[in-house]
């Protein structure tokens, strides 16, 4: 496999740009930071960006959307951007706290770490970095599998913000948080977004992180949240995907839970270039339970591909894999589901299914499910299957006068469905309803944020087919 | 006539299935078409219902006045076609009321008419569902997911209610039924039946038929109609079978 010479440009050039930032940009890090960040860099420069060698990344070649000249930003830069207008949200009725990130900084991070009245204490990574030593150096950068990812070290490198979240023991917020990441820049960009979030004993959050572009500009989001799940606790987790089609996105997600915790992830992948998810779940106490969950829906020369680790380490913990994909014209997408049981893992359950439907000849899926057992008294299925829109219910419903369109369309959203039935809270699956709609139609834009319209909002788009509940 | 089928040919796959079939029926007609499997009932069904890969390489089709090979499925059933499947289709996470409601609506913006309210349909779906004595239950559910036989077939004559048709052609709607079922769709035909709308019922058995008293019984035998009569005739395939048809057929 040739790596293009714009790709080696780039990683030598982040390289660089790691040795000129340590001496000004990183001269203020935390002892703990500092090794990561030599560490880091040390195994990116050997290891170099992912390559369809690599079994994981067979189905996604990163070299078309290496091969451009990317800008890398050290401070945050937000002079000429009307803030208000970038960020202004459109759901109703959801009440959040909102912590916008404009091309990877937080939007006013200079402003301290705000301490809710419950306890709980949200803001920018590169403050709690200063102010919140203690559970920085517990949890940045410990997870299981990171050091293992070529771009995640290179995330743990170069990154110098993103959003941190520290909820303590026993507190639900009542209010969800949302985590608005918005791409605008002039010139193509390379970001390296940073999360930490880490939830206390028997606390309580939903999480709605949005990963969205503005513009045209082409970007490379490479992201990573590192979630830390305490005894008993409880996190809802949405992401939603709507990048321009010159932009990529991979979003890796660690996410460690102790006994009793319960966890879902749901992966909302409406449009983008290139985009990857890596969720790892480690699940390290017993009666754990994770659902990670997706929907895809592509069209053009989109790529989306979905890597999902489940490690069940312990006994008597619970997992369930639902990912939904329509894939149109020339898109691609990739799946691979891998579960792995332990020795001791005994009493595991563990489900996995991807399902897809190609609208045409020339889209495509690979699709991998992967069981590992070492322990002998578990249950775990997997299942994929691929279709096409099933021509006798086409028939059947255009018979009762639906036009084709409609038809095709209630089918399609019939089998999204399934996966975005599974959000639990009411405005935002209604919101993500109308989009997975506006998508199916050909309607969606990028300004159509996960919350969020570009300063021209669109017109409310009025669909033909009700499908809200009366 | 509101149905006017004229030497009529029907291929699937390049084979021919209906093979010169003529068909009248009126307004105010119950028509009943018989014959043994694999004749062509079905595909004559599909191909007034507008079923693609019905290819009509002869004769036509001219319904209320309108020749409607051209047209799609859903315009056909827009000026009033309906077709009860042998085989109801499942569709997983499309329930029945958004298909219902879904469907009227098309309907009516087909005639220029503005969304039904929602109290109005509503309204019509409760006295649709007592008609065809159909469980409130299932109408909440997605569309024919999980129903049993009977309960499908219910499911087709309901529809079928909700979207008052010209010309119901319900094929095989009768195999497979238990007789309270049999007895409800039979209800439900002779409920929704007036002197303007039509119904062609296809049919293996004629069980059907003592319920809902046909017109006319047509014979239908190798892509073609070779004997009509009267209800009488229902009767007579029942207790001699069709050989003596097969018979008759071969040695002309």
């Amino acid at each position: 496999m040739k790596i293009s010479e714009k790709q080696i440009e780039l990683q030598q050039k982040l390289v660089n740009l790691y040795k000129d930032y340590q001496l000004d940009v990183f001269a203020g890090d935390r002892a703990c930071i500092v090794d990561q960040r030599m560490q880091s860099i040390e195994f990116f420069e050997k290891k170099g960006f992912p390559t369809i060698n690599e079994e994981k990344w067979r189905g996604t070649n990163l070299t078309e959307a290496l091969s451009k000249n990317y800008q890398h930003i050290a401070h945050p830069n937000h002079a000429g951007k009307d803030l208000e207008k970038l960020f202004q949200c459109d759901v109703h009725d959801f009440d959040t706290d909102i912590l916008s990130l404009l091309n990877g900084y937080v939007v006013n991070g200079g402003a301290a770490l705000r301490t809710l009245d419950n306890g709980t204490i949200i803001g920018s990574m590169s403050e709690a970095m200063k102010h919140m030593p203690e559970l920085v150096d517990k949890y940045y950068g410990k997870s299981d599998k990171i050091q293992e990812q070529s771009l995640s070290a290179l995330n743990t490198a170069l990154a110098q913000d993103g959003i941190f979240i520290y909820v303590p023991d026993n507190v639900e917020l009542r209010k969800a948080i949302q985590l608005v990441s918005i791409i605008n820049h002039d010139d193509n960009l390379f970001v390296q977004i940073r999360n930490l979030i880490v939830l206390g004993k028997n606390s309580k959050l939903q999480l709605l992180q949005c990963d969205d572009t503005t513009n045209h500009k082409s970007s490379f989001n490479n992201s990573v949240t590192e979630i830390f799940v305490d005894e008993g606790a409880n996190l809802d987790h949405y992401k939603l995907q709507n990048i321009n089609n010159d932009s990529s996105l991979v979003n890796a997600i660690y996410i460690k839970q102790e006994a009793n915790s319960n966890v879902s992830t749901n992966a909302i992948t409406l449009n983008g270039g290139l985009l990857r998810n890596n969720v790892f779940v480690k699940l390290n106490g017993e009666g754990a339970h994770a659902d990670v969950l997706g929907v895809y829906l592509m069209d053009r020369k989109q790529h989306v591909d979905n890597q999902i680790f489940i490690d069940h380490a312990v006994p008597n913990c619970t997992s369930n894999e639902l990912f939904k994909g329509i894939l149109d014209e020339e898109a691609s997408g990739v799946f691979n589901g891998y579960i792995l049981v332990r020795k001791d893992a005994q009493q595991t359950n563990a489900f996995q299914n991807n399902n897809n439907i190609l609208l045409t000849d020339t889209a495509s899926i690979d699709t991998k499910p992967f069981l590992e057992i070492y322990a002998d008294d578990v249950k775990c299925s997997h299942g994929a299957t691929i279709g096409q829109l099933d021509e006798e219910a086409m028939f059947y419903l255009r018979s009762r006068g639906i036009t084709e369109d409609n038809a095709r369309m209630l089918l399609m959203y019939a089998f999204a469905a399934d996966v975005i039935n599974h959000i639990s809270i009411d405005p935002l699956r209604n919101r993500i309803d109308d989009m997975v709609k506006k998508r199916l139609r050909g309607e969606l834009s990028i300004c159509d944020t996960c919350v969020l319209h570009c300063s021209n909002p669109e017109q409310e788009v009025e669909f033909n087919i009700d499908l809200s509940k009366i | 006539m509101l149905l006017n089928i004229k030497d009529l040919h029907v291929s699937i796959d390049g084979k021919e299935i209906i093979k010169g079939l003529n068909l009248g029926v009126n307004y105010g007609e119950v028509h009943a078409i018989m014959g043994p499997n694999g004749t062509g009932k079905s595909t004559l069904a599909a191909a007034i219902a507008g079923k693609e890969g019905y290819e009509i390489t002869q004769g036509e089709i001219i319904y209320n006045g309108k020749d409607i090979m051209e047209f799609a499925a859903e315009d056909r059933a827009r000026e009033g076609i309906f077709l009860s499947f042998q085989y109801p289709v499942e569709i997983p996470g499309v329930s029945m009321t958004n298909f219902m409601r879904t469907a009227v609506n098309e309907h009516r913006a087909y005639h220029n008419l503005g969304p039904i309210p929602a109290a109005e349909f509503l309204k019509k779906m409760e006295e649709k569902k007592k008609l065809v004595e159909i469980h409130s239950k299932l109408t909440s559910r997605s569309v024919n997911e999980g129903f049993s036989g009977g309960e499908k077939k219910k499911n087709e004559i309901f529809q079928m209610a909700i979207l008052e048709p010209k010309l119901s052609i319900l094929d095989e709607t009768d195999s497979g039924l238990d007789i309270d079922a049999l007895r409800t769709v039979a209800n439900g035909v002779n409920m929704l039946k007036t002197e303007e709308n039509a119904f062609v019922i296809i049919t293996h058995y004629q069980r059907l038929l003592e319920h809902v008293v046909p017109d006319f019984v047509h014979v239908l035998y190798d892509g073609r109609i070779v004997k009509s009569g009267g209800k009488g005739l229902a009767f007579e395939l029942e207790e001699k079978g069709y050989d003596w048809i097969k018979k008759e057929f071969e040695e002309a």
